[in-house]
């Protein structure tokens, strides 16, 4: 309910903020809880048919033939197709397109797709699909990266222009080598950050049908429903206004669903071929080769240091595994050298990234996409180093943060910065300094910090429009319906608009109205990637509500006979400010403002500024308007019998420049640390190239993933450094906090049994094989007792 | 109701399909993720791994019901909402009716290390499970008072 007077966005004429900042039930929960709100699977269509795919068994192998002539025979069963129905390569970054609806001449995964069937219903698609004979030529598959990069004679994806070497990057800013030469400490480690998968408990799901006046309607369960849009009519050679898509409410995404997948392309294209509406529904096990998950990172890094523990210069080397397709790699190779200038300032910095293709599910976003894995490694050996130096490694962060309103050593600009604050929280809230010195022996305390982008500076094809528009329209009842093309994936980005436009507008958010996700009736909005749509969604929205609210406010004012500024909108009144006791509803002044005006509209546009990136070839990669900071403390007990650790609680200090809505940002803080937890100690996405590359356990059984018990206690601390470039400051909330919760956990287990663990995930084996290795080193007398004064239970002797 | 339904298919099936009662969701189809939990006389069952048949002469509730004794919304639903506890809300409904069996089963205040127990068969992956925890043992305050809660109140110690 307080003004906020450094801040121009929002604040002009002095609104109050009503509801920025505030708690708010979100405006499309309670359909969801009472059962009601339909996903995409949830949709029927008279005459509705069934699709399913058939999918390769091999991970590399050419087709030689297909023969679905006993399927097609099948009653019940109205079309099949393949690759050849849709050869057109797509690509979600238009510089790599080298991936088709179905395979084409090759097979390059387990699980790639071959042929699709539509038929009456799923049973009998699925027993056509077992009657499409295939016949494969079977090539040697390739696993590991670094050897499918020396496998010049055996490349995996055909588009491919640089056989297995997906993309390349090497950057350098100053002189690395003389700088980490003139270091009083240099700490060099390896480290391996296995693949992680989203896991989102709704599978993917497309339905098409086409329309009577031949339109084109594909609903998915997409989170980027405009790149779906265009690479629909790429593939399918239909002009885009002859395609709509719907994205219905979603069952969560984490960057699983941010490009378009094998359903979307078969089921539009059965729908054209059938004149029927044809749904398809991924099994759990489809999900997981699907993919496009957290890219496995071996990364090589030194790391230079002053001895008072100043980070003077970073060399990294990473080769990631990119799988079989390109998906979004081109923008995680840059990401994985990119995004890890700050929070800390160094002033020599050298990276080189590798992402070779491989014969497993492509890679691609997930979470805090490319960065967490090198923000992994740096906080890492930023503990090492503390120790090595005999330093607080909270003290040692808070001496390197780059601080407000500068530019990292790549050349992006940061504005606000609450990362001290950050710490400060985390070291409060949990008791740092007395558990440093007291935990005994099996337990400890790690921290870890990070940052993040709130959107990218540019979208992924270019072009000169706003990157997000927002339209509001008021209607004479009294109430507010907002159109937008974002897409709210279970994070609250429709209850953000109408936070943001009750803000403005002094409206209940009962009174509001969100539609978005619809490109026939929404603007075009990039979708929901990059932590993007609070900043840059939000600032549309600001700009389209403020517009409208001058038009009531001038109404009013004109029948006042008082000047525009001296009314409000709040509480569902317009209000003299100078004389509360005259007001009027909404409705009244909506009624007064559509006389004067016509119908009352407005919209409102973003863009980003464009001065913030580094200007050198890739500078823009990872350039954002605003950055969120993190810094996590994580709590552990480790079991030295068994290996097992036991993360207790991680406090969860997060600048999220302002939060529009505190517990939605909460939940975003709490959703993303627990993440992270789930792939520090648990996850691995993997195939087993002893089995032909199929994956162990593609369910949700065998992929653990965190239960209620699993899951530490999670103790959110919202952190406010405003930024200029958000709307009201605000910046992203949704992944940075996932970032710190690895290392944090890593340098908790460091500070209860004194060993190193540079390999994810850190599961029980690993851990036992790092206590006996510490034993044996100890026995040796290369090593000294860890803790050695207290009295923890279990230690190795 | 009398249905006649095919001996192979499941009640998530025969819930989904045949009744258009989509509240009970499919994520995972064997059992594993809790998404399509429901109540047979009273008591959460995975609707995936139950054939229909099984429900004959049984009582089946879902997530659509849940408020019917409540005038429309029952305390655990207001609850989320209040929390922010369903991000998607795709496990919600399963989340929701395995929550409930444990307030009735309790009739009193609940501790958060009861609700983890109760619900450890139904996975979120949004949300941490924080407000969820924050919503069921409020809901369970709000239905039964706060006098007779367990000594660890609404939020455990931080250890």
């Amino acid at each position: 309910m307080s003004e906020n007077e450094d801040i121009p966005v929002g604040s002009e004429g002095g609104q109050p903020h009503t509801q920025v900042g505030g708690v708010h039930r979100k405006v499309d929960a309670m359909e969801r809880m009472r059962g009601v709100t339909r996903y995409t699977d949830d949709l029927k269509l008279p005459r509705m048919l069934h699709a399913k795919i058939k999918r390769s068994p091999h991970p590399h192998a050419k087709i030689l033939s297909i023969d679905a002539s006993a399927a097609l025979a099948m009653p019940g069963v109205h079309a099949v197709i393949t690759g050849k129905d849709l050869p057109e390569p797509y690509g979600i970054i238009p510089w790599t397109p080298d991936e088709t609806a179905l395979c084409v001449e090759k097979a390059l995964h387990v699980g790639d797709g071959i042929a699709c069937v539509a038929a009456d219903d799923e049973d009998t698609a699925n027993e056509a699909l077992e009657k499409i004979v295939v016949e494969y030529e079977v090539l040697e598959p390739l696993f590991d990266p670094e050897q499918a990069l020396e496998a010049r004679d055996n490349p995996i994806n055909p588009y491919s222009q640089k056989g297995n070497l997906s993309k390349k990057v090497l950057l350098e800013f100053g002189d690395v080598d003389a700088t980490l030469e003139q270091s009083d400490l240099v700490v060099e480690a390896d480290y391996f950050f296995e693949g992680t998968t989203h896991a989102a408990i709704e599978p993917h799901c497309a339905l098409a049908h086409v329309e009577t006046n031949g339109i084109l309607t594909v609903w998915s369960a997409t989170q980027v429903s405009h790149y779906l849009h265009r690479e629909l009519a790429k593939v399918l050679g239909l002009p885009a206004n002859r395609i709509r898509v719907i994205q219905p409410p979603l069952g969560g995404a984490f960057g699983g669903k941010s490009e378009p997948f094998d359903l979307e392309f078969c089921v539009a294209k059965l729908a054209v071929m059938t004149g029927r509406p044809v749904k398809l529904l991924y099994t759990r096990e489809e999900v997981f080769y699907a993919h496009r998950g957290r890219h496995p990172m071996k990364m090589k890094y030194r790391t230079g240091f002053t001895k008072d523990g100043k980070i003077t210069g970073v060399d990294a080397k990473t080769i990631l595994d990119g799988g079989a397709y390109s998906s979004f790699g081109l923008v995680t190779t840059y990401y994985s050298g990119q995004l890890l200038c700050a929070p800390y300032g160094f002033d020599a910095y050298r990276f080189h990234s590798k992402r070779a293709y491989t014969n497993k599910p492509a890679c691609g976003p997930k979470r805090g996409h490319g960065s967490v894995q090198p923000r992994f490694a740096i906080e890492c050996q930023i503990d090492k180093a503390a120790e090595q130096l005999g330093l607080d490694p909270i003290d040692m962060r808070l001496h390197n943060d780059i601080g407000a309103d500068t530019a990292t050593v790549n050349g992006f600009k940061v504005g606000s910065n609450g990362f001290s604050e950050c710490l400060r929280r985390v070291r409060s809230s949990s008791v740092w300094d007395s558990k440093r010195k007291e935990l005994p022996y099996g337990r400890g305390v790690g921290v870890a910090g990070s940052t993040y982008i709130s959107g990218t500076n540019y979208p992924i094809y270019p072009n000169d429009m706003p990157q997000a528009a927002v339209q509001i329209t008021l209607d004479r009842s009294g109430r507010a319906r907002i159109f937008s093309g974002a897409n709210d994936i279970g994070q609250g980005s429709n209850t953000m608009l109408a936070v943001i436009t009750g803000n403005e507008l002094g409206l209940p958010l009962d009174d509001i109205r969100v539609l978005s996700a619809d490109t026939d009736l929404c603007p075009v909005d990039l979708g929901a990637y990059s932590s993007r749509i609070t900043l840059m969604v939000g600032n549309a929205c600001v700009e389209a509500a403020q517009k409208l609210r001058r038009l009531v406010c001038e109404a009013v004012g004109k029948r006042w006979e008082i000047p525009r500024k001296r009314v409000t909108l709040a509480q569902g009144q317009a209000i003299d400010r100078e004389d509360p006791e005259r007001n009027v509803p909404l409705a009244e002044a909506f009624v007064w403002a559509e006389s004067d005006n016509g119908l009352l509209a407005a919209t409102g546009s973003y863009n980003t500024p464009k001065d913030r990136h580094g200007d050198y070839r890739g500078g823009t990669i990872g350039a954002s308007p605003a950055y969120s900071f993190t810094a996590h403390v994580a709590e552990v007990e480790v079991d030295p019998m068994t290996g097992v650790v036991d993360v207790k609680t991680i406090w969860v200090a997060h600048d999220c420049g302002r939060a529009l809505s505190r517990k939605i940002v909460e939940g975003q803080m709490e959703g993303s640390a627990y993440m992270g937890f789930a792939e520090a100690i648990m996850e691995q996405h993997v195939v087993d190239p002893g089995h032909n590359g199929v994956h162990p356990g593609p369910s949700l059984l065998d992929y653990r993933i965190p239960t209620f018990l699993d899951t530490p206690e999670l103790e959110a601390l919202i952190v406010e450094s405003p930024d200029a470039q958000g709307p009201y400051g605000a910046k992203e909330a949704g992944e940075g906090p996932l970032h710190p919760s690895i290392p944090a956990i890593a340098n908790a287990i460091y500070d209860a049994v004194g060993i190193r663990m540079d390999s994810l995930p850190f599961t029980p084996p690993r851990v036992l094989a790092a206590l006996q290795a510490r034993a044996q080193r100890e026995r040796a007398g290369d090593h000294s007792p860890h803790k050695p004064n207290t009295h923890g239970a279990g230690r190795i002797a | 109701m009398q249905l006649a339904i095919e001996p192979h298919h499941t009640l998530l099936e025969v819930l989904r399909y045949q009744l258009d009662l989509i509240g009970s969701k499919q994520g995972c189809d064997k059992g594993d993720c809790g998404a399509c939990t429901v109540q047979i006389d009273g008591k959460p069952a995975l609707a995936c791994l139950t054939l229909a048949a099984h429900a004959e002469g049984r009582e089946v509730s879902t997530v659509e019901g849940l408020g019917d004794a409540h005038g429309g919304c029952h305390p655990l639903q207001d609850a989320f909402d209040r929390h922010d506890a369903a991000q998607c809300g795709f496990c919600t409904p399963g989340i929701l009716l395995s929550a409930d069996a444990l307030l009735r089963a309790r009739a009193r205040p609940v501790s958060r290390q009861e609700v983890r127990e109760a619900l450890a068969g139904n996975l979120c992956r949004c949300t941490g499970y924080t407000k969820i925890l924050d919503a069921v043992v409020d809901a369970s305050e709000v239905m039964h008072g706060t006098d007779d809660a367990p000594k660890s109140g609404t939020k455990e110690a931080a250890q």
